[in-house]
């Protein structure tokens, strides 16, 4: 047999970073992705430590503290640094358990359209002639209703509750999922490392979550984030409505709507809330935009 | 005076102490001449081209002694004197004709666009013209295509226009960057036929930019040849092809196929050094069979009779040429063994 | 020229041909993309068939038909002896373990996500019941002999070069031993010096396993090295065939020496004749009538767009030409084109 002349590495010895960490390095030179992601895990924080960070109770009530100013406002005490709302519960800690809630629903509805979506995505890819019509038929009704008349149809018919938002956040998600699973999907099957792949004797399975999934999952984790702040955003109009969770459960959401008669006479039992909720999408969002800048350009240079 | 001049020109990326992607390089062409800038892949032959049309942004950095084309100093010039001079009397033809030619307009104006902008014509004149131009680069149909848009012309229509929207304003120099590397092999001949009647007809310089040595044989007069954003030869053609100078050129010839005779190809070990990874000597000396121990130092880019060299040990001299190498007689018989392991 | 016993080749092709339908909207009949039309051939073990076209010529098309990734709408394809069409699912999988694919874009042919260690040993994973250290010993054997090194196994492609990358995929392509290697384009992406790098080892892969190789190109001066037959195909049909110092010597076909003469040299001889094909490939919806190169061909005459030349034999080789004998004319003198 002829020599084959073994090549000396075409790379000099330079040390080669996960995939992990170069991510990293690209994610961290975004400041406002740096700072959502900051606010975020303080909020995981207090979600997590909720019982300990809080001064109070959520639903302790103190009749003598009705409506109380924040404490650096004329009548404000430090007793109750946020103030009070219109029962005399304690902002502060109702602020800090309705993270808990919020970061819970978010969570769980992303999770609970992620990976339905994920699995419909990647049969309608798989069979663009048969199964693909009608799921992307199914999604194009759903997506034809307004998301949030279509929650708050599912909850009216559920029935109101924490559960059932979770639900109807999730079912509501679920169409943008499959569309973007299936793009990613038709995308990647052109591909000749799948063609390769299908040489080796690949069978769909094989094919669906080794090959081709794990080249879906950028755009996926960018919505995936994304959605994760519009989950609290409807969680908070249905709990606006009446319709998400109940009182005296401290959502977000919920404060506001009960806070509603109270614009002029005290701005912070509806504006603390209102904060929360701006300051948390704002966060999330910036988070998810820096995570597709940073994926983004691995995925270039990938393909 | 030679038509372009380039001395010494330097293109960073990043800050002031990132390694340069084009490093020192001299150049000129004369009018009516046709230069061949050949390269691999980081060799910086594009780039080089890209910063003469004053295409680099920042953070790149464009340094040299001196940028002439004509009686133009090109690092000097301002926003409105370039805008008038690119286009014009320097004009440039890229790789990939399908996106070269703006999607969104037709064919037609786009070539009006030239003319009105560099030669003032409006109206009919500059639909006349367009049409001529048209005719001039060999479009069959000319008449019909005015009113086409790129996407409903073939690769080689594509070019074809693309070339006639660069010789609009009758350029006294076209830089062609690898104008065939997409087309089919036919197609390849009919557009470098073309563009060497063009450049017979209007006197026009042509640097055309290539890493096919083959296409520089047939339509070469010079030849610049880089490697890792150096000019390591120069020459004229067909000599360099005979008796190569540097031994990356050789290197190079040995290595097409049509030069072999045995099923094996000649080749050289490792690949071309990225911009980090260059040696503190010679650049070729991790995988040049003739390194020598005075290759850890860089040579510079020395001219002798029939052209320059960048290289302490020239190949196929003449013992009467470039006084510092060594007659065969005396060089020591080095066997490929002592190459850096990159 | 002298079919080979079928039982002696390792890929035998008869007639392979393959038909698209496009629609044409609602109201409009579908019409015929002819990709692929009629192409026969026979490859020994250790031979290298060369397939010689431009755009639109149907190698793509072939390819995807010989490694059984699309159904020929007619013709036969052997395998080893074995006939493909018709066999179940399990038998198809056997023969897949017979044809392998090495593709043109070193940068979408490895999968980015996946180590190359894991890429290169997936084959193995499917087909065979190796434990995962034995798997692991014949992917590093295999990464010894294209050149790269044991700790490359790790690593993603998105840090290898391109000739790198090819090196990898012709080792997962050779993982399982083929009988047959496709290899479409593989240098065409690369530089020349890496090209012939890359050529060097396909070829001494070739010697030690003793493949078949279907080697798909334009660039007819790597193909002139590599090949020992050529098949020139233009728009789905073939045109010429045969062993290939005579098909570059004394081409007989008008397109072969179209291309021939089109194809640059390092040497430019001034006594090459300059043939050119007049105009532009043709519309594959309209396709000419009659011999497909008709339109554009220096010699065509009314019968050429009247009648379809038959793929004959004619000085030890197959062309489809109806003048072949006028075209091929040198009167004795040689003709150099290449």
């Amino acid at each position: 047999m002829s020599s084959i002349e073994t090549l000396p590495a075409a790379e000099p010895t330079a040390y080669y970073p996960s995939p992990l960490r170069e991510f990293w390095s690209a994610f961290k030179r975004n400041k406002g992705a740096l700072g959502g992601l900051i606010f975020m895990l303080m909020l995981v924080v207090c979600a997590l430590f909720a019982s300990v960070l809080a001064p109070y109770n959520p639903t302790e009530q103190f009749r003598d503290f009705l409506l109380t100013p924040p404490a650096w406002q004329e009548g404000g005490t430090s007793q109750f640094l946020l103030g009070t709302d219109e029962l005399g519960r304690d902002m502060l800690s109702r602020l800090v358990h309705g993270a808990r809630l919020s970061l819970l629903i978010g969570l769980a509805s992303v999770v609970f359209s992620l990976v339905p979506g994920i699995l419909l995505g990647l049969l309608a890819g798989f069979s663009p002639t048969r199964l693909g019509p009608f799921i992307m038929r199914l999604m194009d009704i759903m997506l034809a209703l307004p998301s949030l008349l279509l929650a708050v149809a599912i909850v009216a018919i559920l029935g109101p509750g924490l559960i059932n938002t979770i639900f109807a956040i999730a079912i509501v998600s679920l169409p943008s999922y499959v569309r973007l699973t299936r793009a990613a999907v038709m995308t990647e099957l052109n591909r000749d490392y799948v063609t390769a792949s299908r040489l080796a004797g690949a069978g769909t399975l094989r094919l669906m979550f080794i090959s081709v999934l794990p080249n879906c999952m950028a755009p996926l984790i960018v919505q995936a984030t994304l959605s994760f702040s519009s989950a609290i955003l409807d969680a908070a109009a249905l709990g606006f409505l009446g319709l998400g969770v109940q009182p005296p459960t401290p959502e977000w959401g919920t404060m506001l709507a009960s806070a509603r008669d109270y614009i002029e006479r005290a701005w912070w039992v509806v504006s603390l809330p209102g904060l929360a909720i701006l300051l948390s999408v704002l966060a999330i969002n910036l988070l998810g935009d820096g995570l597709r800048d940073a994926l983004d350009p691995k995925l270039k240079n990938a393909a | 005076m030679s038509l372009l001049e380039i001395q010494n020109l330097s293109v960073r990326f990043g800050d002031d102490g990132a390694p340069p992607v084009v490093d020192g390089l001299d150049l000129s062409v004369d009018r009516g001449e046709v230069l061949a800038i050949v390269g691999e892949s980081g060799s910086g032959k594009s780039v080089t081209m890209m910063a003469l049309m004053g295409l680099i942004d920042a953070p790149g950095k464009v340094a040299a002694n001196r940028l002439r084309f004509s009686d133009q100093d090109l690092l000097s010039l301002k926003g409105r004197q370039r805008r008038r001079l690119i286009g014009k009397d320097l004009a440039m033809v890229f790789q990939d004709p399908m996106t070269a030619l703006n999607p969104s307009y037709t064919v037609g104006f786009q070539i009006e666009e030239v003319l009105r902008q560099h030669l003032g014509l409006k109206g009919k004149a500059a639909r006349q013209r367009a049409l001529e131009l048209l005719e001039r680069v060999e479009i069959p149909g000319a008449a019909s295509r005015l009113d086409a848009y790129p996407h409903q012309l073939s690769g080689g229509m594509s070019q074809r226009v693309a070339i006639a929207m660069a010789i609009a304003g009758e350029p006294q120099l076209l830089i062609a960057d690898e104008p065939t590397t997409a087309l089919d092999v036919t197609i390849q001949a009919q557009i470098m036929e073309l563009l060497l009647s063009l450049q017979r007809d209007q006197d026009m310089a042509l640097i055309l930019i290539t890493h096919d040595l083959a296409v520089v044989a047939e339509t070469a007069q010079r030849v610049c040849v880089m490697y890792a954003g150096q000019a390591v030869e120069t020459g004229r053609v067909p000599t360099l092809f005979d008796a190569p100078a540097h031994p990356y050129t050789e290197a190079l010839l040995a290595s097409i196929p049509e030069q072999s005779d045995n099923r094996r190809l000649a080749t050289l070990p490792g690949i071309v050094p990225g911009r980090y990874d260059r040696p503190a000597g010679c650049l070729l000396s991790p995988r040049c069979p003739y390194a020598q121990p005075r290759c850890t130092e860089r040579p510079a880019l020395e001219p002798y009779d029939r052209g320059e060299v960048r290289c302490f040990f020239p190949r196929n001299m003449t013992p009467d040429e470039a006084p510092e190498v060594l007659p065969e007689a005396q060089r020591p018989s080095q066997p490929p063994g002592e190459h850096h392991v990159q | 020229m002298s079919n080979e016993a079928s039982t002696g080749s390792v890929l035998s092709a008869r007639e392979l041909t393959r038909h698209y339908e496009i629609s044409r909207g609602l109201f409009k009949p579908h019409a015929t993309v002819r990709a692929l039309n009629g192409v026969s051939f026979e490859l020994a073990a250790g031979e290298t068939l060369a397939v010689v076209g431009e755009s639109g010529c149907g190698k793509s098309t072939l390819a995807r038909a010989l490694t059984l990734i699309e159904e020929p709408t007619s013709g036969s394809l052997q395998i080893a002896g074995q006939e493909v069409a018709g066999v179940d699912k399990a038998q198809r999988k056997q023969l897949r373990r017979d044809v392998q694919m090495v593709f043109q874009n070193p940068y979408a042919s490895l999968n980015p996500r996946q180590k190359i260690g894991d890429q290169l040993a997936e084959p193995l994973v499917i087909n065979t019941g190796l434990s995962r250290s034995e798997r692991r010993e014949r992917v590093q054997a295999m990464m010894q002999q294209v050149g790269l090194r044991p700790e490359h196994y790790q690593r993603y492609p998105h840090m290898f070069s391109g000739g790198q990358r090819q090196r990898i995929a012709l080792a997962r392509a050779m993982m399982l031993n083929p009988k047959v290697l496709i290899a479409d384009e593989p240098t065409s992406a690369l530089d020349v010096s890496i090209q012939a790098q890359v050529l060097n080892l396909f070829m001494d892969l070739q010697e030690q396993f003793n493949a078949g190789y279907v080697f798909i190109s334009h660039d007819l001066a790597v193909v002139r090295h590599v090949a020992d037959k050529v098949l020139v195909m233009y728009f789905g049909s073939p045109m010429e065939m045969g062993p290939a110092e005579l098909i570059y010597t004394r081409p007989l076909h008008p397109y072969t020496q179209v291309l021939l003469a089109a194809t640059p040299s390092i040497r430019p001889d001034p006594a090459r004749p300059k043939i050119r094909a007049s105009g532009e490939l043709p519309n594959p919806l309209d396709p000419p009538s009659g011999c497909v190169f008709h339109t554009r061909c220096p010699h065509a005459t009314e019968r050429c767009s009247a009648e379809v030349p038959a793929f004959r034999p004619l000085d030890d080789r197959l062309v489809a030409c109806h003048y072949a004998e006028k075209v091929g004319a040198t009167n004795g003198a040689p003709v150099r084109y290449a």
